[in-house]
């Protein structure tokens, strides 16, 4: 086995400006977009008193969701003690605090008085999961940034194992407070259910996995790094089994709020007549962001790289349609305030809520993914997160 | 204005609480390496000066809880109650917000019974819980329930991130969508904050009934729960009342008959 080095990347070239101008636009972009919807108040944006939350908060929860996700390689390396997973640990683990960064970027920007961040930093309600979850966040960038530190600081090496096992339990934790957010809102069928919480979590191994590939094999593929098979292979068979798992949290979901008279409708809301929400179920989030992934993950194109990243951007889009289902699906669907009754009023009780995004909105959450890319580009030119190669012959510890 | 109703003892116990509280911050901040210290001082000295002013006032009393009983048999023309709830507070004042953005406190709810054919109408605003889901998830303690029952919005101190709106089982909330102007005194409102019916606190405290209780034809009854010979107590006690949705056991100070 060859012996593995870190390289930063070449920043004064056309290429690394390009993708800083790139990112920075879209960053930018996101930024201008949460100025306007600000500037007018929430109006000009397809939300409402029914549908309080919208696109930027999938966007947002998606990100932060695949933040701890994008940390996993990183732990199976410290934690579980995998060594071809040691080369990816810095970036996992940086890539893990440019992902939550973005996703708070949105959720920051998409609430009703950003300007009042500083209240919600020094006006804690302790009953209140939000707080925890604001408490979870700062908590993983310290701790996460310390463990990058035991990572790349020779000297402190040997405290990496221990702090890479704090970092894997606080990211546990924080999907399920996460997870939580929803869990706690009681009056709502879509979340009253104890599955959601395993299942966010579950969630956060697929999607952050996916993004981490597209980012690994993106950013060797433009400093012309070498990536072998051996890396590779492990990596996209682990994003399957994760795939699958996720496609079975679903089906158990469904099977179990099916069986239940009290939740039997927002399941068939979504499996059936839920018009664009079905949609999404089947097409986007059911064919294109599960199955198919797995048929090319899997299947006769396994092996092939364009493939392989084909697949972890559809299990990004099916994620994004995942979370959409379960946040705008969850609130349009009408809250039963007389259980069995048919309602109507002049707030829309009774009837399925409608909203379609507005362009600000998805600007806004686009802007979150630019935001992370912005942080990726500028970290790996500015410290050795890469390995100089992957090569199998670097990667596989069994190789010559 | 600030809406600030916690007597002056609480608000020194709360002081303290909020003094460590703020030294847990700035520790964390420094752990995380974020330069927040100096707008803290400065967030600190703003809401200091808040404080002060709302200690002038008298505070609400924690004996007694104020409730309604909505009788939902008689036969009253329940959108009297609306008007006079958005001519109270000033609602319906937007301009450019839709039809599903606009505040409502309080609303007519028809309800229909698809097997019997059975079918009535029942006013709804905020039930104002004794164990308000609102109040629990509100990261900032904005929303908040004061010693005599009212739940409402501080809304110098709602961030606008609608998770009350999203926990809330009544649909009791509205989230500012524009800028608005005209707006009453009694009733501060700000674009980007949530906002619910308040019991008409402002005329409650001046010793008058809330304005839709005025427009009910006697329909309403409104009154102290806490205390056995109030009207609303007796009415409660000889004919019972239901509340909306009283499985979730959140203890909603709005009764009904005839639901
Ligand atoms: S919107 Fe305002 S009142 Fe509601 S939970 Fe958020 S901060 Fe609290």
């Amino acid at each position: 086995m060859k012996k593995l080095h870190f390289l930063e990347v070449e920043g004064n070239t056309k290429g690394f400006y390009t993708f800083l101008g790139l990112f920075g636009l879209i960053s930018l972009i996101g930024i201008l977009s949460a100025y306007y919807m600000e500037h007018h108040g929430h109006w000009v944006t397809g939300m409402s008193n029914q549908v309080v939350w919208g696109t930027p908060h999938v966007f947002a929860i998606f990100l932060i969701v695949a933040a701890s996700g994008a940390l996993n390689v990183a732990s199976i390396s410290s934690v579980f003690a995998k060594t071809a997973y040691k080369p990816l640990a810095r970036l996992s683990g940086m890539l893990a605090m440019a992902l939550l960064a973005g996703g708070l970027v949105v959720l920051l920007l998409d609430l009703g008085r950003p300007d009042r961040l500083i209240v919600a930093m020094t006006k804690f309600n302790f009953t209140s999961i939000f707080t925890w979850n604001i408490i979870l966040y700062s908590g993983f960038m310290g701790i996460v940034g310390i463990y990058l530190w035991t990572m790349m600081d020779r000297p402190y090496n040997s405290l990496t194992k221990k702090a890479g096992m704090v970092a894997f339990i606080w990211r546990l934790i924080l999907t399920t407070g996460t997870g939580s957010i929803f869990g706690f809102l009681i009056s709502r069928e879509a979340y009253d259910s104890a599955l959601l919480a395993p299942m966010f979590i579950i969630m956060s191994f697929s999607f952050g996995l996916a993004f981490f590939m597209l980012v690994l094999m993106g950013s060797f593929k433009y400093t012309q790094r070498e990536l072998g098979d051996y890396t590779v292979n492990r990596l996209k068979n682990l994003l399957g089994v994760f795939v699958a798992a996720v496609l079975y949290f679903v089906v158990i979901y469904h099977l179990t709020n099916l069986y239940s008279a009290d939740h039997r409708g927002i399941s068939a809301f979504v499996l059936a007549g839920g018009g664009i929400y079905t949609f999404l179920f089947w097409v986007v989030q059911i064919v294109l962001g599960s199955l198919l992934p797995l048929f090319l993950l899997y299947g006769p194109t396994g092996k092939n790289r364009t493939m392989i990243g084909l697949a972890s951007a559809l299990i990004i889009l099916g994620g994004l349609a995942q979370l959409y289902i379960i946040i705008v699906g969850g609130q349009a669907y009408p809250m039963q305030m007389f259980p069995g009754m048919e309602v109507s009023s002049s707030f829309y009780d009774g009837m399925v809520a409608s909203y379609a995004p507005s362009l600000p909105e998805i600007l806004l959450g686009l802007g979150g993914f630019g935001v992370t890319l912005l942080l990726v580009t500028m970290a790996v030119a500015a410290l050795k997160f890469l390995p100089a190669s992957l090569a199998d012959a670097v990667a596989d510890p069994h190789g010559k | 204005m600030t809406i600030n109703f916690e007597n002056k003892k609480q608000q020194n116990s709360e002081a303290s609480v909020e003094s460590s509280r703020r030294n847990f911050i700035v520790g964390s901040a420094a752990v995380a390496g974020i330069a927040i210290a100096p707008s803290v001082v400065l967030y600190q000295t703003a809401h200091a000066d808040s404080l002060q002013n709302v200690s002038a006032k008298e505070g609400a009393s924690s004996k007694v809880r104020w409730g309604m009983l909505v009788d939902t048999t008689k036969d009253v023309d329940w959108n009297k109650c609306v008007e006079a709830c958005n001519k109270e507070q000033g609602l319906g004042n937007e301009e450019e917000s839709r039809d599903d953005q606009r505040t409502q406190y309080i609303r007519v709810v028809d309800v229909k019974n698809k097997g019997t054919g059975y079918s009535m109408s029942l006013p709804v605003m905020c039930q104002h819980c004794e164990q308000p889901p609102c109040v629990d998830v509100c990261p900032t303690g904005a929303s908040m329930k004061r010693p005599d029952g009212i739940v409402l919005v501080d809304r110098h101190r709602c961030i606008g991130c609608r998770y009350c709106m999203m926990a809330c089982p009544y649909k009791a909330r509205s989230f500012v969508h524009e800028v608005l102007h005209d707006q009453k005194e009694v009733t501060p409102r700000g674009k980007g904050c949530v906002e619910s019916c308040n019991m008409c606190v402002g005329r409650i405290d001046k010793g008058q009934e809330p304005a839709c209780v005025e427009a009910s034809s006697g329909a309403i009854v409104f009154g102290d729960l806490n205390d056995p010979d109030s009207a609303i107590s007796k009415l409660l006690k000889e004919h019972g009342g239901k509340q909306i949705r009283a499985d979730l056991k959140l203890n909603p100070a709005i009764h009904y008959q005839g639901i």
